[in-house]
């Protein structure tokens, strides 16, 4: 008997154990190296909210999943193949692996105890093994038997059995070795006994793999697309470095303000550690003094920005209002999990537009943009950057824990090639500056302290048009009310009209806005692939809208917008464009959109 | 940078000041303008920087930069005006209620990173704007509008709570007393680091005469011991009173009087990093005690500004990387 060989265009693969199993770190070193053969590849972390949950329990299971291989928009759906190192993680992923796919398990973790914990009972495992291919490999007793002769204590050779489970990954895609033991090499420099051990153990997984012919081989099919210079890069570090760049390119200092909160911490941390750049981190004692900080900083002449996720930005309202008011340029970056309150803080939701469009005191007009890729982050968070500072206003851009947490190779980008930035900053022969006098586009200059002869006063209370001077005058009011507006709304004249993917002339148009992207757009072009006219617009610039997007919303019968939330944006285009019907496909899982139910839903409507 | 090339009259803005007849503030400002107009800096360094209350719409009556924020934010308002911008005099103007109530937690982190930052803290212990509540600093049992029977919570002591929060600068200063307020004011613009100057400030309309018992012209001498550093702790009509230590606590004793002569009398020493004897003198009270003005504590210390600067030329001086180009580059990357 030969071994089985398995040809796909693409694999999604699946790592599953406890939290302590360093199972994240076992997902990354095999996207580094599928990345650096060319792959295309997506990631995706999927972990418990506690630190380390309870040890062999369902809830307990960390995941990362990866995807790779030819025309690869998701971290995937259903898994070809699952990684077990335990019970519990079968049980937690049992809905979530392609039937007949390859299940490899370390069979030395099914003891009684174990697969009582994760709920398994006698049939299960017979199940199991009836739908899918289940290789039970003694992973724990085989990274022991290849440590055997070192003087490492059990407890650290029993730790390194993800690598042996990575081995034996590299061999089922018949990867090399050698980027995962050159960083061994990197990663215990001062440690080599370390750095053996652990190679000896991914050399050990390898060999199991090609020694036992019930394991498959896989082989990906077709030509690979990438080219040029390439990095991984996460949604959260994409954030960080397009306000890092942003501030480069106006030639200003970068502040952030902030506090730690889940998903958005990485941003913090990655700026913090930006101090080679000059990016000033400010890790305030709550999150209103994270963007209180911000505007100070911004009110001082710096880019300044606040990074944080939807209890945060609920605490910040009161204080964006005072940046809505005083007219100074801000970013605000919610990576948005599912709520509401404390909700689910390491799952997805694309539930704070609302919060973001209109979560504050009084009118308070915002731009909200939104990151449709971990790539593109930084491409938004750029922007969000260069329309705060040219428009003088706040700027939301919206995140959320599946781009901020999920991996991608970048094309490393070049500053050279990024837009210009013209700051409103005053020039300094101004004969006079009044804080409220406005340009064509209505943004007023800015002025900082340490300008000499522009000494002026802001604040919350409103102001006197041109002048700057308090004003309780009604007329005023109302006068400021719709120049704070228009300046936002003007907005449009300054972004890119909405595209449209797909068939362009078909009858349906499917709409998203924000991470939803790559599952929409891998549904469309397989419904495109299998003949069936369907379009497909995607929203990155919410407030405002493009231009054009009334132009778009006219030309198709059927419209389905497609949203992780019960209903946000739609019900937004039926308050801007009520004129047109609009049908709507929720999920509020706390998960990504599947390809297979986007498809499902978009058939039946397509049929209906 | 020219000494004194500024009079008062640079530093008031065109605006009309609308505090009560009477207000404290009024004195205050008048302070503020007189110590910037002496300081050494030029008038678009300065920028001042207040939440909400009375005292808060300051700002307005500046012809400065100046920032009038929300209710409670003061300290990280001018927090972030100054690590932005540490070439700057940076001024806060906060009250009882915006600084020790809603911004309670602001005030002693603030204190507790040492930015340099001079923070006014006008204390009428009462809410003005909002017509007469009482406020953290509110004498125990005190009838306001929103305690018809009387307060039940204990007042919180601005020094003690400095100290707590191991501030290294605190003054007390009573609102009229301008001479030595601007003195105060300029000393804590010299002291790197945040410096907290407590204003005992009467609101005329809501809590008039709150500090009456401290300023009471027949017995304000008795009453006040204006401390100077190293100066005996001398006070009384008769400037023949002074502080001794009892065991652990402090006493009053009077010279001349069971064989107490001047050289028993405590000496005043403002930069003694021990908070013990600063925090004794800031809890002490009347009756039994004078209240202390002056400079209690002036400890010199890193400040937050100079810290960060100063890593980040650090790190700098270290790394290869210049610009983001180089981070794009960083790390793992490959040719495809």
């Amino acid at each position: 008997m030969s071994k089985k060989i398995i040809d796909l265009e693409n694999v999604v693969i699946k790592f599953a154990g406890d939290s302590g199993d360093g199972i994240q770190l076992t997902g990354t070193q095999l996207t580094n190296t599928t990345a650096q053969l060319g792959e295309e590849v997506a990631t995706f972390p999927d972990y418990p909210a506690e630190i380390r949950a309870p040890q062999g329990t369902v809830g307990g299971v960390s995941g990362f999943q990866l995807h790779f291989g030819r025309n690869i928009h998701t971290p995937g759906d259903k898994c070809d193949v699952l990684i077990a190192f335990n019970p519990a993680a079968i049980m937690a992923n049992i809905n979530s692996i392609k039937w007949g796919g390859t299940i490899i398990a370390d069979i030395d973790a099914f003891t009684e105890a174990n697969m009582e914990k994760a709920g398994f009972e006698e049939h299960t495992l017979a199940d199991v093994k009836q739908n899918f291919d289940l290789i039970e490999a003694p992973i724990s007793s085989m990274t022991k038997e290849s440590l055997k002769d070192t003087d490492l204590d059990a407890k650290t050779i029993l730790k390194s059995k993800n690598m042996f489970a990575l081995g034996l990954v590299y061999k089922l895609f018949g990867f090399p070795l050698k980027y995962s033991e050159q960083f061994f090499d990197e990663k215990f420099k001062n440690k080599p006994k370390l750095a053996e051990a652990n190679k000896k153990v991914l050399q050990g997984g390898a060999s199991y793999a090609s020694a036992i012919q019930a394991i498959p081989s896989f082989r990906i099919c077709g030509d690979k697309k990438l080219k040029g210079k390439y990095r991984n890069i996460s949604g959260n570090v994409a954030t960080a470095w397009g306000l890092l760049a942003a501030a480069e390119k106006a030639n200003l200092p970068f502040f952030l303000g902030s506090y730690p909160i889940t998903p958005a911490t990485d941003i913090l941390q990655e700026i913090a550690n930006r101090k080679d750049v000059g990016a000033k981190v400010f890790q305030a004692e709550d999150e209103i003094g994270g963007i209180v900080t911000a505007i100070g900083a911004s009110y001082a002449g710096n880019l300044a920005a606040t990074s944080t996720s939807g209890p945060g930005l609920a605490l910040k309202s009161e204080a964006l209002g005072l940046a809505v008011m005083t007219e100074l340029p801000l970013v605000v970056v919610d990576v948005q999990r599912g709520g509401p309150s404390t909700g689910l803080p390491t799952k997805t939701e694309q539930a704070d537009l609302f919060q973001a469009l209109s979560g504050r005191n009084g009118e308070s007009p915002v731009p909200v943009i939104a990151a449709s890729t971990p790539n593109n982050c930084m491409k938004y968070a750029f922007m969000a950057s260069k329309l705060a500072l040219e428009h003088m206003t706040p700027v939301i851009l919206l995140t959320d824990s599946f781009l901020a947490n999920g991996t991608e190779p970048m094309h490393i980008p070049e500053m050279k090639n990024f837009p210009e930035i013209k700051t409103k900053l005053v020039a300094k022969d101004k004969e006079k500056y009044l804080p409220y006098e406005r340009d064509e586009n209505l943004v007023r200059a800015w002025a900082i302290p340490g300008m000499k002869g522009f000494e002026h006063r802001l604040g919350g209370l409103e102001k006197m048009d041109i002048t700057g001077a308090v004003s309780y005058v009604p007329s005023n009011h109302e006068r400021m009310t719709y120049l704070r507006d228009q300046k936002v709304k003007n907005i449009a004249n300054f972004i890119p009209e909405q595209k449209v993917e797909g068939d362009e002339d078909a009858d349906i148009l499917v709409i998203g806005w924000g991470s939803t992207y790559g599952h929409l757009r891998t549904t469309l072009s397989e419904l495109n692939k299998e003949g069936k006219k369907v379009a497909h617009a995607h929203f990155n610039y919410i407030n405002p809208l493009p231009r054009n997007t009334e132009d778009v919303l006219k030309k198709y019968k059927k419209i389905l917008v497609c949203e992780l939330n019960s209903g946000q944006f739609v019900n937004y285009l039926r308050m801007k464009f009520p004129e047109f019907k609009y049908l709507q496909y929720n999920k509020m899982m706390g998960l990504p959109f599947a390809v297979n139910e986007l498809k499902e839903k978009i058939i039946k409507v397509m049929e209906a | 940078m020219a000494e004194n090339k500024y009079t008062v009259q640079d530093f008031k803005s065109a605006a009309q000041v609308r505090w009560c007849p009477g207000c404290g503030d009024f004195s205050v400002l008048a302070s503020v303008q007189k110590a910037m107009s002496e300081l050494n800096y030029n008038k678009e360094d300065y920028a001042v920087i207040s939440g909400i209350g009375c005292s808060s719409r300051f700002p307005y009556y500046m012809n400065t930069y100046g920032f009038h924020g929300i209710h409670g934010r003061a300290g990280v308002l001018a927090s972030g005006v100054k690590v932005a911008n540490p070439k700057l005099s940076v001024w806060q103007i906060t009250g009882d209620g915006d600084a020790l109530a809603i911004g309670g937690n602001h005030f002693i982190h603030e204190i507790r990173r040492n930015i340099d930052l001079n923070v006014i803290l006008f204390n009428n212990e009462i809410y003005g704007l909002t017509k007469g509540q009482y406020s953290p600093t509110s004498k125990f049992g005190q009838v306001t509008n929103s305690s018809p029977f009387g307060t039940i919570e204990k007042p919180f002591n601005a020094g003690c709570l400095t100290l707590g929060a191991r501030g290294n600068f605190f003054a007390r200063t009573i609102d009229v007393y301008v001479k030595e307020t601007v003195e105060i004011f300029k000393e804590a613009d010299k002291h790197k680091g945040t410096s907290i100057i407590e204003v005992l400030q009467n609101c005329v309309i809501f809590n008039n005469g709150a500090h009456k018992q401290i300023t009471d012209r027949e017995e304000r001498d008795n009453n006040q011991l204006w401390l100077e550093h190293g100066k005996p702790m001398i006070f009384g009509k008769e400037k023949n009173k002074g502080l001794v230590l009892d065991g652990l606590k402090l006493k009053v004793v009077t010279i001349g009087e069971n064989g107490i002569s001047e050289k028993d009398i405590l000496v005043h020493d403002m930069y003694e990093e021990d908070l013990t004897l600063h925090s004794m003198l800031v809890n002490l009270n009347l009756p039994d005690f004078p209240v202390v003005f002056g400079i209690i504590r002036a400890v010199k210390a890193d400040t937050y500004n100079d810290l960060l600067y100063k890593q980040i030329e650090d790190v700098q001086a270290k790394s290869p990387i210049k610009g983001m180009d180089d981070v794009f580059n960083s790390g793992s990357t490959w040719e495809v």
